[in-house]
């Protein structure tokens, strides 16, 4: 259950899920859960972002979200890994807030989207003293050369 | 009396892989504490500093949020189940 090697392997198209997602919810955050076995992720389940604190910088996955995220994860045959979440024109980094809210064992999957385009996709592991995040390694991401961001405006 | 409470994905490495465990107590609060007494582990998890259950904690009783009941003093009977279902929130730093 938990990546002892803190990383997570993305299965074919599940980069590109959760990229479309944070382009498609832009400039709001997009999140959804990761569901897989070991630290290879088969599925991203995109879920709705029901934070009533300002969706373009938070997200909240209520818990009967989180719940049809654990029966999701059952009916595939795997375990819910992780979540993924989207910063709006902010770098794929974990913020105070991510971290004051992060859960162990979980992969969080951060995807910068820039002026509406998904840019760098990153992947973080709660330390188990809570004190900060450890970033781990993302393999699968089929779109990580990306082409330089355009400036930000705003 | 023993009551079961379920255990999310995320803290059942604190449980022994275990999806349901036993603990004692007549209310919420005895239960937790009992929980967090027999596995130590996710007392960081559950707790704040100030030793207060984090805001995206939520415990029920059967289908209901105890925030909607007596929150840490509902009173627990014989048969129920407690369940500990996260709240999975971030976001980006800055306003």
């Amino acid at each position: 259950m938990t990546p002892t090697a803190k990383q997570s392997q993305l299965e074919a198209g599940v980069a590109a899920a959760i990229r479309r997602h944070g382009e498609e919810t832009f400039p709001h955050e997009c999140c959804g859960a990761l569901i897989g076995t070991g630290d290879r992720v088969t599925a991203a389940v995109a879920l709705p972002n029901t934070t009533e604190e300002g969706p373009r910088r938070r997200f909240l996955v209520r818990p009967s979200d989180y719940r049809t995220a654990e029966q999701r994860a059952s009916e595939l045959g795997g375990e819910l890994l992780g979540f993924y979440h989207s910063h709006p024109d902010h770098p794929a980094r974990p913020s105070q807030f991510d971290l004051d809210h992060a859960w162990p064992t979980f992969a969080y999957v951060i995807v910068s989207v820039m002026a509406g385009a998904a840019r760098d996709m990153t992947v973080w592991f709660l330390k188990e003293d809570r004190s900060s995040f450890d970033e781990g390694t993302l393999n699968g991401d089929e779109n990580s050369d990306s082409d330089p961001a355009p400036p930000v405006h705003g | 009396m023993a009551t079961k409470i379920l255990i999310p994905t995320p803290l059942r490495p604190y449980t022994d892989k275990q999806e349901a465990v036993e603990a004692q107590g007549a209310t919420i609060a005895e239960l937790l504490a009992d929980l967090t007494t027999k596995h130590a582990g996710l007392k960081a998890h559950l707790y704040n500093e100030q030793g207060k259950l984090r805001s995206f904690v939520n415990v029920y009783l059967n289908d209901e949020d105890i925030r909607y009941l007596q929150k840490e003093q509902t009173p627990v009977s014989p048969g129920d189940t407690i369940s500990i279902i996260p709240s999975v929130a971030g976001g980006r730093a800055g306003k």
